[in-house]
């Protein structure tokens, strides 16, 4: 999920944006002005001061998936065949490599940042420009992947608020943040010829549409059978985001215990 | 859970006597039900492991997609305490309900969490889920375990078990971080919502769905 994240805010790449400090600097500032006014309500899993306008975003979210994302997922997953999607995937997830060294080495995690490092070159070399993954088979395997907004969270920065960004999904106010400042901090955007970022460009859109294929069962269930697919929607990717940050499990674990009401008598 | 139905209904009940009786019933059968031996780790895991072993006989079956809804709500109601999630999904508005609504209102909760959760299963044949252990949580334990699927990645798939009930029971999963009853709770309160607050309407909704 959360490569697919990183990957994403190629998107929104243009020939314009190259990285500079100062420009992430104030994405910092932005991030820290936009916490401060926003404290979540106790107790409640979302906080979500932007509902209206999110609600408005998710309308058009989900007619884009109806009308063009799942029938053209559907088709590209039934002519695609399986050892074609998942170099895709590994071509997407390999470019996505570099960006991620720089988020590990800002996390001051530094044996992740090495073991990236050779991830990249193993697999842009033996892996054939990353179509393939021989580092995988050398144990040079990444569970998941990280972006800016992880960064922001491991320097101490709150979740924000929740946003649904347009086309891009589901967020938070610090997440958002994290996607605008990775666009600057990709190392291949700064230095790959413009050739190499279409082609990553080009590679996370068919990421996007194999994905949107291979969860097909889920995000129907979520999007076209829950009483309120906004919601439903919010919910997952919150306790998803949140577990994926999480240090130890025992964060994961709901702190509400059903079996409480069994041992108090009701009046 | 019942005796404190039948108290809320009988007006002799609330009498501190009544209160210090029911309170003592508790302690009974608190203490007495560990006398089966409280649950190990390794039960824990097994419970799991026999779980995932019955799935995956039903998912490589050949019955057609109903019958193997059927089949999932059978699993369900064996392995898991459906009544607390059913109850935990309702929140508040469980104290409010009579006897005779809570079971038609469990009843139409697992069938709604069996067809919900078992339509995804068919994305497991040809997968597998790998059973690892368990730690030590909240009422018992948590079981680890790894979901392989064709073309995934792989995802945790975290089980919470206790003997709370008197015997060993799943009562909540989580799926990469999502809660079970975490995500009940938020869409049974909105269709409660919907409902206008009224359980005999939510019960009926949650059948058809």
């Amino acid at each position: 999920m959360g490569e697919k994240m990183t990957a994403k805010t190629r998107l929104a790449r243009s020939a314009i944006m190259r990285p500079s400090w100062p420009r992430i600097g104030v994405a910092f500032g932005l991030a820290l002005a936009l916490q401060a006014c926003s404290e979540p309500a106790p107790g409640a899993l979302a906080h979500d001061p932007f509902e209206a306008g999110n609600r408005r975003v998710h309308t058009l979210n989900k007619e884009v998936d109806t009308a063009v994302l799942r029938p053209v997922a559907l088709t590209y997953d039934a002519i695609t065949p399986a050892p074609a999607d998942i170099m895709v995937g590994n071509f997407s997830s390999n470019l996505s490599l570099p960006g991620q060294v720089v988020n590990r080495l800002l996390q001051f995690d530094i044996p992740e940042a090495l073991k990236l490092t050779t991830r990249f070159a193993v697999n842009s070399t033996f892996g054939i420009g990353g179509l393939f993954d021989p580092a995988s088979d050398l144990k040079l395997t990444q569970e998941r992947s990280t972006d800016f907004g992880e960064t922001l969270h491991i320097w101490g920065a709150k979740e924000g608020a929740y946003v649904e960004l347009p086309l891009l999904g589901p967020s938070t106010t610090r997440d958002t943040v994290g996607r605008v400042v990775d666009i600057f901090l990709d190392p291949v955007g700064a230095v790959a010829p413009r050739d190499i970022t279409r082609l990553k460009t080009g590679g996370f859109v068919l990421d996007r549409i194999g994905d949107r294929a291979d969860y097909d069962a889920q995000i129907e269930e979520i999007l076209y059978h829950s009483p309120d697919s906004y919601i439903s929607l919010r919910n997952a990717y919150l306790q998803q985001r949140r577990a994926a940050l999480a240090k130890d499990r025992s964060e994961i674990i709901d702190l509400e215990d059903p079996y409480a009401i069994t041992e108090i008598p009701s009046e | 859970m019942p005796s404190q139905k039948s108290q809320a209904n009988n007006p002799a009940a609330f009498t501190r006597r009544g209160l210090l009786a029911g309170a003592a019933a508790y302690a009974v059968a608190f203490t007495a039900s560990p006398a089966f031996a409280a649950m190990s780790s390794r039960d824990a895991v097994n419970h799991v492991s026999r779980l995932v072993d019955d799935i995956f006989k039903v998912i490589n079956g050949n019955a057609n997609e109903a019958r193997r809804l059927r089949a999932f709500e059978a699993l369900l109601l064996q392995y898991a305490d459906v009544d607390i999630m059913a109850r935990s999904a309702l929140g508040a508005a469980a104290r409010q309900a009579s006897a005779a609504e809570m079971r038609a209102y469990t009843a139409a909760f697992s069938g709604y969490i069996s067809r919900k959760y078992g339509r995804q299963f068919s994305e497991f044949i040809g997968g597998e889920i790998i059973v690892g252990k368990a730690s030590e949580a909240q009422r018992g334990y948590v079981v680890e375990s790894t979901a392989r699927l064709k073309g995934r990645q792989p995802m945790e798939v975290l089980w919470q078990i206790s003997d709370a009930s008197g015997a060993v029971k799943i009562f909540n999963l989580y799926v990469e971080g999502i809660s079970l009853l975490t995500t009940e709770r938020e869409e049974i309160g909105l269709l409660l919502d919907q409902s206008g607050g009224k359980i005999g309407t939510l019960t009926e909704r949650l059948l058809r769905l």
